[in-house]
Formats: C-alpha cells, structure tokens, sequence
C-alpha cells in the first residue's frame, strides 16, 4: 500500500487515461496512433481491476488473472491490427483512417 | 347366377392398350400401335358380346336384374361418404357395352386404312383406346361420381382428338371450343351431384334409383328461387348431360368438333360419346320420373327444340361432315324427347324403350353416314358438297352402305331407324301432342336433309375431277359394309323385351295409323329432295332467294356463335373482366407495387449511415454510451 494514495487517485488516473484514449481513438488520422489509443483504453481498464481488487477485496486474486488475460489479448491484438495496418500500407501507400473506408453501402 | 366377373376386362382390356401404346408406340412402327389397339378392342367386342348375349338371352327372366360383380372401395372419406369403383349392369348399360365396342371395332378397323400414313398414326390410336376405355367405364359406373370422372375422361380425349390436327388453327379452336363449353356444363353436373348426394348421403345408382325409397326425404320441401332443391339438383345434372349430348344452347362444339379426323367424328361425335348425356337421364330416369317429373319434361322440350333447330340448319349446310354433325343433334333430340315422355312400368315405359332403342340404331347408321363421308372425303379430298355429284360411279360400295344408312335415319322399313323412331313417335303422340308434331315435322325435314346429301354427293352433276375417284381399301369397306348391314337388320331386335324402366319386358302394340303416317312424311321429305337435287337444277338456288332473310339466318346458323361471341366478348369481356383486371392491375398490384418502392426509397435515404468510417462509428457509439448513462444518472442516481 502506497501511503497517501487512495481509491479515488488511482480511479482518477485510469478515467483520465481511458477518455485520453477514446478521443484519440476517434481524432487521429494515423492508425498507429489508433492503435496506441486503444492500447490506453485497454491499460486504464487493466488499472481499474487492479485498483478494485487491491482496495476492495484484497484477499483475492480474480482482478490480478484478468489484468493477465487482457494484457495478452492486446499483445494478441495488436499484433493483428499491426499485420493489418503493413497490408493497408502496401495497397493504399499510407495509413491514414480517412482513406480506409472502403466497407460501406 | 351367371359369373359376370369377366366384364371386368372389357374396359381394362383398351386402358392397358392405352398405356403401352401412349408409352412405347413412338418406338415401333405405327401399324404396330394400329394393330395391338384394334386387336384389344376385338378381345373387348367378343366379351360384350357375349355378356350381352348371357344377360339378355341366356335365361329367361321375369325381370332384369341389376348385378354389381366388381366394386373397389376408391375414396373411404368418412363412414358415408364413401366413393367406389365399379361395374353396374344392367339392360342399358349392357346394350351400351355392345354398342361402344362394335362402333370402336368398326372405327379401328376403318382408321387402319384412313388414317394410313398419318402424322402421329401411333399417337392416334392410343387416343382411340383411351377414349374405349372412358366410355366404357361411364357406362358401367356404379355410381354418380364414378360417372362424373369418366365424364371428364371423355370430355379430354374428345379435346385431344379433336385437336389432333394440331397444326391446324381451326382444329385449336374447335377443341378449345369443346373443351370449354362441356367444361361449363359439367360445372352444373359436379353441383347438382354435390346437391344430390349431399341431402341424400349416396353417390349409388342403386340407391338413388330405387322407387319409393326414403333416401329423399331430407330434400323434400326445400325450394330456392321458387323451385324445389332437387329439380335444381336434377336439373344441373341434366345440364352435364346436356353439354355432353350438344343440347341446345350447348350445342355450339359439336359442329365445330369436326375438325378432328372423321373416325374420330364417327366414333365420339355421334354414336358414342355424345349420347352419353341420353345415357345419363335413362340411368336416373326413376329419380327423374318420380321426384321431378317437372324436369323430365323440360328435358323433352330442350330435345324437341333442338331437334327441330338442328334439322332446319342441317338443310342448308353444305359441309357435309357438318350436315351430319347437326344431324346428330336433331337425332340426340329425338333421344330425350323419348325419354322426356316416357313413363314408367309396363306399357308406359315406351318412350324411355324408344329412347334407347334409337340410340342403338342411331349409332350404327349414324357412325356408318360418318364412316361414308369419310370414304367420299378420302376419295375427292374435300368436304364441302359443291366439289361433289356424280360419285356412285365411282364409289360403288360407298354409294350402297351411305344409301342404307339415308334410309335408316329416313325412317323406312324395314331399315333400323323406322323401328326406334317410329316408337319415340308413338310415345310423344299418347302422352305430348305438341313434342309429337315438333318430332313429325323433323322426321320429314330429316329425310329431305339426308336425300339432299345423298343426291348432292352421289347424283347430280357429272363433274370433272382431276384425281379420278377411287373406292377405298378394303379395311376401309368393311366396316361399311358391317354397319350398312347392321343399319338394316337391328331394327328386328325386340327392344321391348329388353329394356324398360322398371327392367320388366312388356308388350307393345303397333299402331298402323302412325306407322303410315311416319312412313309417309320421310317419303315425303325423299320426294322433295329427288325434285330439288337429283339432277342439277336452280330450283334450290330459286327457293333460297325467295326465302331470303330466313335462308341466310339458317345458313348462319341461327346467329348462335354469334350470339355467344357477343355475350363473352362484349358483355362478359368489357363489362366484368375488364374491371377485374383493371382492379387486379392497379389497386391489387399497385398496394404490393408501393410497398415494395417505400422500402426501397426508405433504405436509400438511411443506407448512408454506413459510410464506412470506422471513426465516425466509434464517435456515435460513444456518444450513444455518454448519453445512455448521463440519462441513467439523471433519473435514477439523482
């Protein structure tokens, strides 16, 4: 236990950092930069779990696992999104979201 | 008791023939399907034959009984309404049997020659059995029901034999004709069966005809348009029959139905499927007689009508395969006027006799005048009068048999037709005076329209032909020669002790006032004809000018397609299917039509909502969450 800290900074934090990403994820062109969004989005939520069970039910262990599981799964995922992205690169030349929009009526 | 079982095979015999030939004929050389079909019906002729003979003359009975030897459970629908197929016989339906099958034989044997060569000789056939078979089955049907299928049976092989000159637009319309105005009547069958059986439970012959018993007893009383349920209900059974037998003012498909080959003409439109409407009204007669004598008398009314209506008509057509066609109708008239006077047991029962009587002569004379002109058609390659005349130079047997068969429907002795007419004369004259003068008139206007043909064909002028005439082959003159001989003799069969109502034979007494009278007036109608047409002459010409009007309305027919063209054309066509068109066009259509564009025009409008910008889904996904819970917080956590 960090002294000093409570709850409600670490909540501050991980709120902060999933509207960080959300608005990147809908403002930015590059899809990089996406990607690093969701990434944010995806760490504040491992942070959440972490905090609840930390500070609510210290005695176990259910918040820890899924920070575990999601760390993978975004490892996974980026991973995919990036082999997506190169593939976007090599047809189109760049990697802008404005010109990926090819899937629609 | 005689087992009877064996009738059985005499329609399965021509079905089986249908079926192998319908199959397999276009792989064999056609004489092959000739030769099998004429085969099979001569197994049948034989059995007829000899059921006729154990029926009738084997043992001496005081009256004819009604034997049921075959009935197969068809349709079980509920624990009464039960539908079976059978074999009835009894004396109409027996003398029936010999009558179908001789014609058929006769007609086989005939078409081998005439149809020779023939596109479709194969296809031709295998109708033929198919028709044997029908018509065979309708006269034995057990019961009403039975009879309607066999109806329809009929009515398509005569559609498809009218039409078996297919390539020919006259002969499409001719069988569409048929096809659709016997439809029409058979409509009023199914009701009246459906009327009948509904109030009385049975579909049986025996049943329904059974004098006295109660199974009428729930019709009894109800009366629609101020008459009773079961004159409808006869009377739209006597429609069906009517379409069948070209009653007036059904009888517009008949003259047009010969188109089809003249075998064909020979064998359905006149000696066996047309009287089946006759055979119909004389297998219930004792409904007829008994629950609606009212009908009964309609009926000989319509077949005095169109008796004398076709008569006069016949006069002045010169297709001579036409002459015959409305010869057959005034004939089938003859039919029902004898039925329509007839009574019932014993002595009264003359008229139905007479009836079925004619019937029988009629089919031997009148299928040997179709075989004849068959033979004339075949020789000159015409069927009109005005390419004839000097012919019995040429067609010596022809000339003969045709003769045979003038005199028989003429009504002189000793040939068949003086016998069965003569008697549905008798009957008119003691029981309706005024159908008696209606069938005096048209038994001299009869023998003035046959002597015209046969003197028109056979006599007047000497003309040049540019193929010279020839006799027909010998299968051709055989037949000829059979039902000339047939046409003078059946006469001497004694149908009094053969058929009656009651299926009692009685005695008949002649009368020789009447038998001169009747002789006298088809002399008479001879007489004019050998002034008018023996030798070339402008009487004729002279007389239908001075006519006039009258000659031309007869020429035409009295206006009768016309009449009917106008109703369906005019009225029906513009008034009513017009409109229903019109509605289905554009309110039915139009309702589907709109919704169909609404939706279309709809998912145009919201289709850009996927614009394919991932961001701009993620932002409106947001946005939706933001508010879904600042909503949440508003009303809730407040």
């Amino acid at each position: 236990m960090i002294h000093g800290l409570t709850i409600y900074h670490f909540l501050t934090v991980s709120t902060l950092m999933f509207f960080i990403g959300v608005t990147g994820f809908i403002i930015r062109q590059n899809l990089i930069t996406i990607l690093l969004s969701v990434e944010l989005i995806l760490n504040s939520v491992v942070i959440n779990f972490l905090v609840f069970n930390r500070f609510l039910y210290p005695d176990q262990l259910q918040g820890h696992f899924f920070s575990l599981f999601i760390i993978g799964i975004a490892a996974a995922e980026a991973s995919i999104a990036i082999a997506l992205i190169i593939n976007i690169y090599r047809r189109i030349h760049n990697i802008n979201a404005d010109n990926v929009n090819e899937m629609k009526y | 008791m005689t087992d009877y079982s064996y009738t059985l095979l005499i329609p399965l015999i021509p079905f089986v023939v249908f079926v192998i030939t319908g199959l397999f004929g276009m792989k064999w050389k056609p004489i092959v399907s000739g030769v099998m079909g004429t085969a099979g019906l001569a197994i049948s002729f034989v059995l007829s034959l000899l059921a006729g003979y154990q029926y009738f003359f084997a043992s001496a009975v005081e009256s004819y009984p009604t034997i049921i030897p075959f009935n197969w459970l068809w349709l079980s629908l509920t624990d009464t309404l039960q539908i079976q197929m059978g074999v009835l016989l009894d004396p109409i339906s027996v003398m029936m049997l010999v009558v179908v099958t001789t014609i058929s034989l006769m007609v086989h044997i005939y078409s081998l020659g005439y149809m020779k060569g023939e596109k479709g000789f194969e296809r031709f056939y295998a109708f033929l059995s198919l028709f044997t078979f029908s018509m065979l089955g309708l006269v034995l049907s057990t019961n009403i029901f039975e009879m309607f299928v066999f109806y329809e049976l009929v009515g398509a092989c005569s559609y498809l034999l009218i039409g078996f000159y297919y390539e020919k637009p006259s002969a499409i319309a001719a069988m569409k004709k048929a096809f659709i105005v016997t439809r029409f009547a058979d409509l009023g069958f199914l009701i009246g069966i459906l009327i009948l059986s509904f109030y009385t439970n049975t579909f049986d012959f025996e049943k329904l005809t059974q004098p006295g018993s109660d199974i009428y007893h729930n019709i009894a009383g109800l009366s629609f348009m101020g008459i009773s349920a079961l004159s409808w209900a006869m009377g739209l059974v006597f429609a069906g029959a009517a379409g069948k037998s070209a009653m007036f003012p059904f009888h517009i498909w008949l003259p047009d139905a010969m188109e089809g080959p003249t075998p064909v003409s020979a064998l359905i439109h006149a000696a066996t499927m047309v009287v089946a409407g006759v055979f119909t009204v004389a297998r219930l007669f004792p409904v007829y007689y008994f629950h609606t004598p009212d009908v009964l008398i309609f009926i000989g009314y319509v077949g005095g009508f169109t008796s004398l209506f076709a008569a006069v008509i016949a006069i002045t057509q010169y297709d001579i395969k036409r002459i015959l066609a409305y010869s057959t109708l005034s004939q089938i008239g003859y039919m029902m006027v004898g039925l329509g006077v007839s009574g019932y047991g014993g002595e009264a029962g003359l008229g139905y006799m007479a009836g079925m009587f004619h019937l029988f002569t009629h089919a031997m004379f009148k299928a040997l005048l179709f075989l004849t002109a068959g033979a004339i058609i075949h020789a000159v390659h015409s069927n009109y009068m005005q390419d004839m005349g000097g012919l019995r130079k040429y067609l010596p047997i022809t000339h003969i048999t045709f003769l045979a068969a003038a005199l028989a429907i003429s009504g002189i002795p000793p040939f068949a037709g003086f016998f069965s007419k003569d008697e549905i004369l008798a009957a008119a004259y003691h029981s309706n005076k005024l159908l008696f003068y209606t069938e005096y008139i048209t038994a001299g206007i009869t023998s003035f329209y046959i002597f015209r043909l046969y003197f028109g064909v056979f006599w007047g002028k000497n003309r040049k032909y540019e193929h010279k005439p020839h006799e027909a082959p010998l299968n051709m003159t055989i037949p000829l020669i059979f039902l000339a001989l047939a046409s003078t003799f059946v006469g001497f069969i004694p149908f009094h002790n053969l058929i009656s109502p009651d299926l009692k034979p009685f005695a008949t007494e002649s009368e020789p006032v009447l038998i001169t009278a009747s002789v006298l007036i088809g002399l008479l109608g001879i007489a004019g004809a050998w002034v008018l047409y023996k030798k070339e002459n402008d009487m004729p010409e002279k007389i239908a000018n001075w006519l006039g009007g009258l000659y031309t309305t007869t020429y035409h027919k009295f206006y009768i397609d016309e009449i009917y063209m106008f109703i369906t054309k005019k009225i029906l066509f513009n008034l009513v299917a017009r409109p229903i068109a019109w509605f289905d066009r554009h309110i039915v259509d139009g309702t589907m039509m709109g919704i169909g564009a609404m939706t279309v025009a709809v998912s145009d409008k919201i289709k850009r909502f996927q614009s394919g910008e991932m961001q701009q889904y993620a932002f409106v996904y947001v946005a939706g969450a933001i508010l879904f819970v600042l909503t949440f917080l508003y009303y809730f956590a407040g």
